[in-house]
C-alpha cells in the first residue's frame, strides 16, 4: 500500500477516505482536519485562551498536542475522578505531557467538589457510573473555565464518540439531546462557556494513530467502569457497520449535522436560570450537580 | 508470530508468513478497532508478518462518560 500523497510505503489505511498515508503525510492530514474543524465552526480565535480538558487518553492529549503546535495559548484541565489506579496513572500521563511541552495544567478533584469520588457516587446514586461522572465533568469544566476567565473549553470528542452519542439519542428519540449535539456549542448565558470539539472530523483510530506517531505517552487501559457502558455498545455496533460499509459513521454524523439538526434546534427552546445554590446555569431552580452533591452528603455523613 | 493483545494484556502465538488482515480475521477483530504496531511503526492490513516477528493489536476504543 502506498501513501496517497507521496507514493512512499503507507503506515495507515483510511478506508472511509479511500486513502492510505505515510507517517508525515498522515500527521499533516490530521492537523488539517483539526484546522478545518476550528475554521468551519469558528471554534476560537487566534488570541483566545483555550482550556483543554485532558483525561490522559489518546484523544485529549492528541488535541492538546495539535493546538500547542498550531500556536494557540492553552491551559490543560485534568479532572481527578478518584477512580483508583486508573486516575492515578491518567493524571501522571497528563502531568508528564504538560511538563514535556512546557504548558500549564490545572487539576480539579471531583471528590472535593461533590463530596466523594466517582466510585462512591456510583454506589450512592445506584445509577450507572458514567451518569454521575459525566454530570460532574460537564459541570466542573464550565465552572473551572469561568473561574479562570476562559471563554472556551475544548474537549477531545472524536467522530466515533459523536456518532455513538447520536445513535444513543436517536434510539430513544431524545430530541433535547439532538438539538444540543454539535461540534461547537455557543455560549447561551453569561455563565456558560463555549464548548468545542476540534477532533469531531477524526475517528478514534486516527487519533490513536496520531498519538502513537507523535510518541505521546497516553493511557491505553480503559476506565474500569467503561466495561458494559452503553456508549461502548453503540461504538461496537457502529464499527461493524463501518467495516461493512466504510464511511457509514461519517455519513451518519455529518448527515445529521448538515441536514437534520437544524430541525431539532428550532423545536427545542429552554429557559436558563441560575442555580439557587451555586449560581451555575440550570433549567430548574437547583442544578443537577448540587442535587447530586446533596445526595452524596446525605449518604456519606 | 507473537501477537500482543490489550485490555486485558495477553499474548497469543500464531503461525507467521501471513498478512495482517488474515491475522485479524482469525482473531475475529474488526480492523477499524485496532492499531497494528510492529516495533516503532504502524503497519497496514496488506503487510505480511513473519514467524519471528511480534505485533501488537492496540484497541482504539475508549468510552464511558463522553
Amino acid at each position: 500500500m502506498k501513501c496517497r500523497k507521496c507514493g512512499e510505503p503507507a503506515i495507515l489505511e483510511l478506508r472511509r477516505h479511500n486513502a492510505a498515508f505515510c507517517a508525515p503525510d498522515f500527521v499533516d492530514f490530521f492537523r488539517n482536519q483539526v484546522r478545518e474543524a476550528i475554521r468551519k465552526h469558528r471554534m476560537f480565535a487566534r488570541d483566545e485562551h483555550v482550556l483543554v480538558a485532558v483525561s490522559g487518553g489518546k484523544d485529549s492529549l492528541a488535541l492538546w498536542d495539535v493546538l500547542i503546535d498550531e500556536g494557540y495559548r492553552t491551559t490543560g484541565l485534568y479532572l481527578d475522578l478518584g477512580i483508583f489506579d486508573y486516575s492515578v496513572e491518567s493524571k501522571a500521563k497528563c502531568e508528564a505531557f504538560a511538563a514535556r511541552r512546557g504548558v500549564p495544567l490545572l487539576v480539579s478533584r471531583v471528590a472535593e467538589a461533590v463530596g466523594a469520588p466517582v466510585p462512591v457516587i456510583k454506589d450512592v446514586t445506584r445509577r450507572p457510573p458514567c451518569s454521575g461522572c459525566g454530570l460532574s465533568k460537564r459541570y466542573l469544566l464550565n465552572r473551572v473555565a469561568l473561574e479562570h476567565e476562559m471563554a472556551v473549553v475544548a474537549t477531545g470528542h472524536n467522530l466515533d464518540d459523536e456518532a455513538a452519542t447520536l445513535l444513543g439519542s436517536v434510539l430513544h428519540w431524545q430530541t433535547d439531546a439532538l438539538s444540543r449535539q454539535s461540534p461547537a456549542l455557543p455560549s447561551t448565558h453569561r455563565k456558560l462557556v463555549r464548548r468545542v470539539k476540534p477532533l469531531y472530523r477524526l475517528s478514534e483510530r486516527e487519533t490513536a494513530a496520531y498519538a502513537f506517531l507523535r510518541r505521546i505517552d497516553y493511557i491505553v487501559e480503559e476506565c474500569p467502569f467503561a466495561k458494559g457502558a452503553t456508549s461502548i455498545a453503540h461504538k461496537e455496533i457502529l464499527s461493524r457497520m463501518e467495516d461493512a460499509s466504510p464511511g457509514a459513521k461519517h455519513n451518519f454524523l455529518f448527515g445529521f449535522l448538515e441536514k437534520a439538526r437544524p430541525a431539532f434546534e428550532r423545536a427545542e427552546a429552554v429557559t436558563l436560570n441560575e442555580c439557587a445554590r451555586c449560581g451555575q446555569v440550570t433549567t430548574g431552580t437547583v442544578c443537577a450537580f448540587c442535587k447530586l452533591a446533596d445526595q452524596v452528603k446525605r449518604a456519606t455523613v | 508470530m507473537k501477537v500482543i493483545l490489550r485490555n486485558p494484556r495477553r499474548e497469543v502465538e500464531l503461525a507467521g508468513g501471513r498478512r495482517v488482515k488474515d491475522v485479524l480475521r482469525e482473531l475475529d477483530i474488526i480492523p477499524e478497532t485496532v492499531l497494528v504496531i510492529r516495533g516503532d511503526d504502524l503497519v497496514t492490513a496488506d503487510q505480511v508478518v513473519q514467524d519471528h516477528e511480534t505485533i501488537e493489536l492496540r484497541p482504539v476504543m475508549s468510552g464511558g462518560a463522553v
